[in-house]
């Protein structure tokens, strides 16, 4: 079944149960958030979504926590809803730090796009601020709780899409702040580091920890993880020749945008200098650079022989979770085909 | 088990007959939380040990509070075939003597007797009903409270407990009780005032696997304490409604979540679900129809949000306390994702009579729109602090000065607030408003869920909106940014303005920000937090003027604005002020006028209340 309502005077079409913001969305119109997620449920927590609903009892309401309704006749500005949204975010930045330009999370932040998009010229709300130690406990992610605007996207990316429940909303009032269990620092907490939380943060309170060293990325590249047989799609980040960040691809159906903490953060081996690039072959005591060719045929010599002289079952293959399915089908094959051998085990199994 | 309400009631009059005989003499003790506060179980041991060494027998039986918490400790005597006499503000020493004259010598003792708990006045001790205090009262909700013993289902069931739920069971449909509540008006009583005939049939009319219906007992605004009362003076009719709201809803399990502050009102609950269960009231088939229904008691750990429904319902699945937004309605999608009903303990509490009495009797009180009657925790500088029931419709000034005794200590009246934190202050021009929902919103307040706080000219307005502003400072969830940000700055502007830093433009921000938290706001709770700071803006502009013109508390109450100064006409010298001043503020000789340094003076009032002169004065 589907829904038709008016968005600021435009005609908009949306699957039942499509919410207020979706419809927006769909008619290309803009409607501030922070706490609003594609990939969470609504929430309906930073209040800057709010909009008039013609003939409703109630002045305004959120836009991603109500349903459209068939006929429903929406506007998403009004002196009102303007004054509002406002001073709402004059509320945020009143308890926020003024160091935009210092702040990693510069140029990619949620809440300068919507206090560009409302307008604030000024605060007359100053008052107590934050000051809360930055946890750097972990060593692939800062957390800065003076800029975290309690959007709850963490705690939702943590407890819906990862189903870890690692952090959760704390204490109450001006006090209220996420933490983990027992408010302890995160590298002692039940994280497991997966960066997704980090990823969702639409300001500069939770950041890789590579970012203190780079700026903005200049390209993007879409590859897949190296690291296991899932095969995630992830979008490197380089500058240069240099990675500086991965993401998720949100477009890969395989993880669509998720990666665990390898994929995000076990990057910085690519240009490490001790990488391995080539084949090292042992002469003399010392391992020296081969080309594959020759490390190629070397192992084979040596594989035949020990066949040859002690029989198959001399042999024995060990295989990877880093190697897809069907590469662990070949190695199998070659192991009772070629060298004849049953003699063939997996990392999976130690 | 029983099958029919006779046989219930028979078993119930055959217990009381066997526990409480009627010949014997049965003195009733107030111990609910209010009178053990006041001593109550000093006074009932005094009364055991008294009554062991006299040749007379007695049942103690110990009953919830009927209302006169000003008068607590309370002591009632029924003598076989004689009226119920009330002693008032009884302690342990003055139990032998009551006891002995009145048992032993049969002499009420006038002197200390307060009223006769019935229709006649006695011996020359006035009848309750003749009292000011309980002459205009209307007890439905509090119709068992202060009279029976609230661990004895058998005593509720003799005073027609449990009758309604057999009348809806046998002889009417689910949909026809919900017919019954919607045409008697009712409507809920834990402040927002929606209908709850509707609010039921809603849920009913929802699809769902399982529904729930949850009694909201998480009373939390400061000063109000009527939910508590009942709970523990009539435990079993909170139940009966619950139950009754179960059947017409169609729901299989029942929530009571009350705050784990309220250890008195829990202890009495499990014993009324056990014995409810044991009389096959509560649990599979009950009364013994297709009707199954049982309840779990939650204990709230003590967050004020957590009385929202929303929050409520989150805190049962185990959850934070924190509320989100509707729709989904809890009636649609509510505790764990089912049809759910939440009513306040008032509430459920008015369910049997309407169902017994029918609607008609029920909405012949009240006003209009507003039927019934409504409970009160009548509190603050009011001569009665108490709890009171009176019908919608009667005035603030009936109830202040007339059910209220009026200012205590002789002073002026200055304001009354209702709704707790939600609600607003009303000023004198309200004395002669009506009491009932629209009129209070109109005015700039809330029903809310019966907190009356009473104020005298010894207030300070600004003083009175800082602190509920601080209060719900303290108790936002945190989640929605106008109501954790919003009254924190409102908070702070309010602590500049009664530290004498406050401008003129603060005001106008007060009004404006408190405008940006009602409308943006995602639950109730933020919803109404700026009414106690707008309400006293628009009736108390005043007060706030000059705490920021004049740097003057016109209540005397600011301590950055007020000094303390010893009047050298009055003073003696006798240096108990300076004894008693905790930072040694005080100077001067035995028998010469003593001088307070300002510079030091923390102005904690301690030295003008010691002063047996009056000599110590505050500008």
């Amino acid at each position: 079944m589907t829904i038709t309502l008016t968005v600021d005077g435009k005609k908009v079409t949306v699957e039942d149960g499509a919410t207020i913001l979706d419809a927006a969305k769909k008619a290309g119109v803009y409607i501030p958030t922070l706490c609003a997620d594609e990939d969470l449920l609504p929430f309906g927590a930073c209040r800057l979504c709010l909009v008039e609903v013609q003939g409703d009892r109630r002045p305004m309401l959120p836009a991603c926590t109500t349903p459209a309704t068939d006929g429903m006749v929406v506007r998403t500005s009004s002196p009102i809803i303007d004054k509002t949204r406002r001073n709402v975010v004059e509320l945020l930045l009143s308890d926020h730090p003024e160091d935009c330009l210092t702040c990693p999370q510069n140029n990619r932040c949620e809440l300068q796009r919507v206090a560009a998009y409302v307008g604030v010229r000024t605060n007359r709300f100053r008052g107590e601020k934050h000051a809360y130690p930055i946890d750097d406990s972990n060593p692939f992610y800062r957390r800065d709780l003076d800029r975290c605007v309690l959007c709850g996207k963490c705690v939702r990316t943590c407890d819906e899409v990862q189903q870890l429940g690692a952090i959760n909303f704390a204490y109450r009032g001006f006090r209220t702040k996420i933490a983990t269990v027992l408010d302890r620092p995160v590298a002692t907490s039940t994280c497991e580091s997966c960066g997704q939380c980090v990823d969702k943060c639409p300001v500069g309170a939770l950041y890789p920890e590579a970012w203190l060293r780079y700026g903005l990325p200049t390209r993007e590249t879409k590859t897949i993880c190296s690291y296991c047989g899932v095969g995630c799609g992830l979008i490197l980040q380089t500058r240069g020749n240099t990675v500086v960040g991965v993401r998720g691809d949100p477009d890969n159906p395989v993880n669509r945008g998720r990666t665990c903490v390898k994929g995000r953060f076990g990057y910085e081996f690519i240009n490490h200098p001790d990488r391995l690039k080539k084949p090292l072959i042992k002469r003399d005591g010392a391992f020296v650079e081969a080309t594959w060719d020759e490390a190629l045929d070397l192992v084979a010599q040596r594989l035949a022989a020990v066949v040859r002289e002690s029989g198959p079952d001399a042999v024995a293959l060990l295989t990877s979770a880093r190697c897809t399915s069907e590469e662990n089908y070949l190695l199998q094959k070659f192991a009772r085909g070629v060298l004849g051998t049953h003699n063939v085990d997996h990392c999976a199994r130690l | 088990m029983y099958s029919d309400y006779a046989s219930l009631r028979a078993w119930a009059e055959s217990e009381i007959a066997r526990t409480r005989p009627a010949d014997r003499t049965r003195i009733l003790v107030g111990l609910g939380t209010c009178g053990i506060a006041a001593g109550g179980l000093d006074v009932l041991a005094a009364l055991r040990e008294k009554l062991a060494d006299m040749p007379v027998s007695a049942e103690i039986v110990p009953v919830g509070c009927i209302g006169m918490c000003f008068e607590e400790p309370l002591v009632d005597i029924v003598r076989p075939g004689e009226p119920r006499i009330c002693y008032a503000k009884v302690t342990p020493k003055s139990i032998p003597t009551i006891l002995e004259e009145h048992l032993l010598h049969n002499n009420v003792r006038k002197d200390l007797a307060f009223a006769v708990i019935g229709d006649e006045p006695y011996d020359g001790v006035p009848a309750w009903k003749q009292l000011p205090f309980f002459a205009t009262q209307r007890r439905t909700v509090l119709r068992n409270c202060g009279f029976i013993d609230p661990e004895s289902v058998a005593e509720y069931i003799v005073h027609d407990g449990y009758a309604a739920l057999a009348k809806a069971l046998f002889e009417m449909t689910p949909e026809s009780v919900i017919e019954e509540v919607k045409r008697s008006g009712l409507r809920g009583r834990g402040g927002a005032g929606f209908p709850t005939g509707m609010k039921w049939a809603f849920c009913r009319q929802s699809p769902g696997e399982h529904k729930y219906v949850i009694c909201n007992a998480d009373e939390g605004d400061p000063g109000a304490f009527m939910n508590r009362s009942v709970l523990e003076g009539d435990p079993h009719s909170v139940l009966e409604g619950l139950i009754i709201a179960a059947y017409a809803i169609g729901a299989d399990h029942g929530y009571i979540y009350c705050r784990a502050e309220y250890p008195l009102a829990i202890v009495r609950l499990r014993k009324a679900l056990e014995q409810a269960r044991a009389l096959g009231l509560l649990g599979e088939r009950i009364f013994g129809t297709d009707f199954s229904f049982d309840v779990t008691i939650k204990e709230g750990a003590g967050a004020f949000v957590c009385g929202e429904e929303t929050a409520l319902m989150a805190s049962i699945e185990g959850k934070r306390g924190m509320p989100r937004p509707r729709p989904p309605f809890p009636a649609q999608k509510g505790l764990w994702g089912q049809p759910t009903n939440i009513n306040n303990v008032e509430t459920l509490n008015n369910i049997p009579p309407i169902i017994l009495n029918g609607a008609d009797w029920f909405a012949a009180v009240g006003t209009e729109k507003s039927k019934g009657t409504k409970t009160f925790a009548l509190t603050g500088k009011v001569v009665n602090s108490s709890l009171i029931e009176v019908p919608f419709g009667m005035t603030l000034r009936e109830v202040i000065f007339g059910v209220g005794g009026g200012i205590a200590n002789g002073r002026q009246f200055k304001a009354a607030q209702t709704g707790g934190p939600s609600g607003g202050c009303l000023s004198s021009e309200h004395l002669d408003w009506p009491i009932d929902y629209e009129t209070l919103t109109k005015a700039g307040s809330i029903m809310g869920s019966g907190g009356l706080v009473v104020m005298d000219d010894s207030t300070c307005m600004v003083d009175v909106a800082r602190f509920f502003l601080n209060f719900t400072q303290s108790e936002s969830c945190g989640k929605c940014i106008p109501c954790r940000l919003g009254t924190k700055r409102m908070l702070e502007i309010l602590e500049r303005i009664v530290a004498g830093q406050g401008k003129m433009e603060d005001i106008d921000l007060l009004l404006e920000l408190g405008e940006t938290v009602k409308l943006g706001s995602l639950c109730g709770l933020g919803q109404t937090a700026p009414n106690p700071v707008l309400s006293t803006i628009r009736y108390f502009r005043d007060e706030y003027e000059a705490h920021i013109k004049e740097h003057r508390c016109p209540a005397k109450v600011c301590k950055a604005l007020i000094t303390y100064r010893i009047s050298e006409e009055k003073c003696t010298g006798c240096t108990l002020c300076a004894r008693n001043c905790p930072v040694n503020a005080i100077s001067g000789e035995r028998k010469k006028v003593h001088v307070i340094d300002p510079a030091v003076c923390t102005r904690c009032d301690t030295c003008r209340q010691v002063c047996n002169f009056d000599a110590v004065l505050v500008d």
